[in-house]
């Protein structure tokens, strides 16, 4: 994608709003998240990753963060395009608040936000480069959903981001039911961190579980996962065949 | 050979910033390149933002010198309407304002270090792209390439001033030693509840790593010192 077309805005310090920028590609970036709906809410995973191309330079970037009393936002793509997407939110939630209605912006609303925000980012060719996902509970009902950067939004009941979508979704549709336990939830995302541990090259062995449930918002510590290397074939590959890999 | 003197100016650089037990210590090389001639080679990439923020440049020298003169000119108006020292967080927030929102057009990395009242010591880095982390520690530049094996191995919590400016020059040494596009000297600058401190060290003054030899004034020198034919093959 090149898009070389320049255009003068005015003074893009004073116009920040106005300035159009055409983002080319991503410098910081955060890998897959991976989600699911279960028994009291929404559980969301995320390593705590921030890859500069190949180097993984940053390891304690928080990729999950709660969004006023009711929903949870995730995301990977360009750290600096969400951090930009939470003050957009910050000031969402802030004007909510203002109200002082006794309603809230429940994960429904957030999500259609997210999405008309994508969209027309995509429209003007100057996109967000992030995949979004957002869960949440209101009123008992629990909410997934995800948004791209090209805008394609969606629900459903277990979304994964990047490397997820090829390498946790088939263990997700495997394994997935309704009325998950937080245990068995908790166990199911761990598998799939494990798989993409093992398989992205952008992942670290650091990471997150966020829940929400109607209560409201927490997120874990940071953590590690155990690895497994004892396969037999692991400690002689080449046995059979000299050269081989 | 092409030195290709039309390049823009860039500072390959290392640059790194280091918080303490009291404050932070920021250093960084002296090198600026235009193509393969070194244009500056005793460059001051610290530069002041306010009394008790400083910002360690790298990348476009042209695009980080235009940022911190609008970060300082911005903070100096925030510090009159505010009535007192500007934070490290607002500085590195009018920093990443800029960066973010002029993504296309810069390219450059800094890395904003300071000590305010509220918060004590504290590092921020801003990568491309104008994404703020605030770190223990942070490297950037072309050097600090070579330096990620060495802060994970080297970097502990609560160093003491002297510690953390001791592993701030060594680091900005051995990445000058492999790094092309970084060298001349080693400044640092100590920030902490007292003042600040600015401090020199010449190259030929820094520790010798693989393969580097013990600067002589001539062969002359080594020829007359004695010992049995050096000239011998």
């Amino acid at each position: 994608m090149t898009f070389t077309i320049p255009i003068d805005n005015g003074d893009a310090l004073k116009n920040a709003e106005t300035d159009s920028q055409r983002t080319l590609y991503p410098y910081v970036t955060g890998t897959s998240i991976v989600a699911i709906k279960y028994k009291d809410g929404v559980l969301m995973a995320s390593d705590m990753g921030g890859s500069y191309g190949s180097t993984l330079r940053y390891k304690n970037i928080e990729r999950v963060k709660a969004i006023g009393k009711h929903s949870l936002l995730g995301a990977s793509g360009e750290i600096s395009d969400f951090q930009e997407i939470l003050r957009y939110l910050d000031e969402l939630v802030l004007n909510d608040n203002m109200w002082d209605d006794g309603n809230s912006l429940g994960p429904k609303e957030v999500h259609n936000y997210l999405t008309r925000v994508m969209y027309n980012r995509r429209n003007k060719f100057n996109p967000l480069w992030n995949t979004l996902v957002l869960g949440g509970v209101k009123n008992g009902q629990s909410y997934l959903g995800m948004v791209s950067m090209i805008g394609v939004s969606f629900e459903d009941n277990h979304v994964a981001t990047g490397f997820g979508n090829h390498l946790a979704r088939p263990i997700l549709r495997d394994e997935w039911h309704a009325d998950l336990s937080f245990e068995d939830g908790v166990k199911l995302l761990e598998k799939c961190m494990r798989v993409l541990l093992y398989r992205d090259r952008s992942a670290i062995n650091k990471l997150q579980i966020a829940k929400i449930t109607e209560e409201g918002v927490t997120v874990s510590q940071p953590y590690s996962l155990k690895t497994f290397w004892e396969f037999q074939a692991f400690h002689n590959p080449t046995a059979g065949a000299q050269g081989s890999w | 050979m092409d030195l290709n003197l039309d390049a823009p100016h860039s500072m390959g650089t290392t640059i790194i910033g280091v918080t303490y037990n009291g404050g932070v210590v920021l250093g960084a090389d002296s090198r600026t390149s235009t193509g393969m001639y070194v244009a500056n080679r005793a460059s001051d990439k610290i530069t002041q933002l306010t009394d008790n923020v400083y910002v360690c440049r790298s990348g476009s020298a042209a695009d980080s010198q235009v940022v911190s003169d609008y970060v300082r000119y911005f903070l100096h108006q925030h510090t009159i309407q505010l009535g007192q020292p500007a934070t490290v967080k607002v500085s590195a927030n009018l920093i990443r304002m800029l960066a973010y929102n002029n993504k296309n057009m810069l390219q450059t990395g800094l890395i904003v270090g300071g000590w305010d009242k509220y918060e004590g010591g504290k590092i921020y880095g801003i990568p491309l792209g104008g994404t703020v982390v605030e770190q223990p520690f942070a490297i950037g530049g072309s050097g600090s390439s070579y330096l990620y094996g060495f802060f994970d191995q080297a970097w502990k919590e609560n160093m003491t001033k002297e510690e953390a400016e001791q592993l701030v020059v060594k680091a900005v040494s051995l990445a000058i030693a492999r790094d092309g596009a970084s060298g001349g000297v080693v400044r640092t600058v100590i920030i902490n509840s007292e003042g600040v401190t600015r401090n020199f060290y010449p190259g030929d003054k820094l520790q010798l790593w693989h393969e580097e030899l013990e600067p002589q004034n001539s062969l002359l020198d080594i020829l007359n010192a004695a010992g049995p034919e050096p000239m011998a093959i």
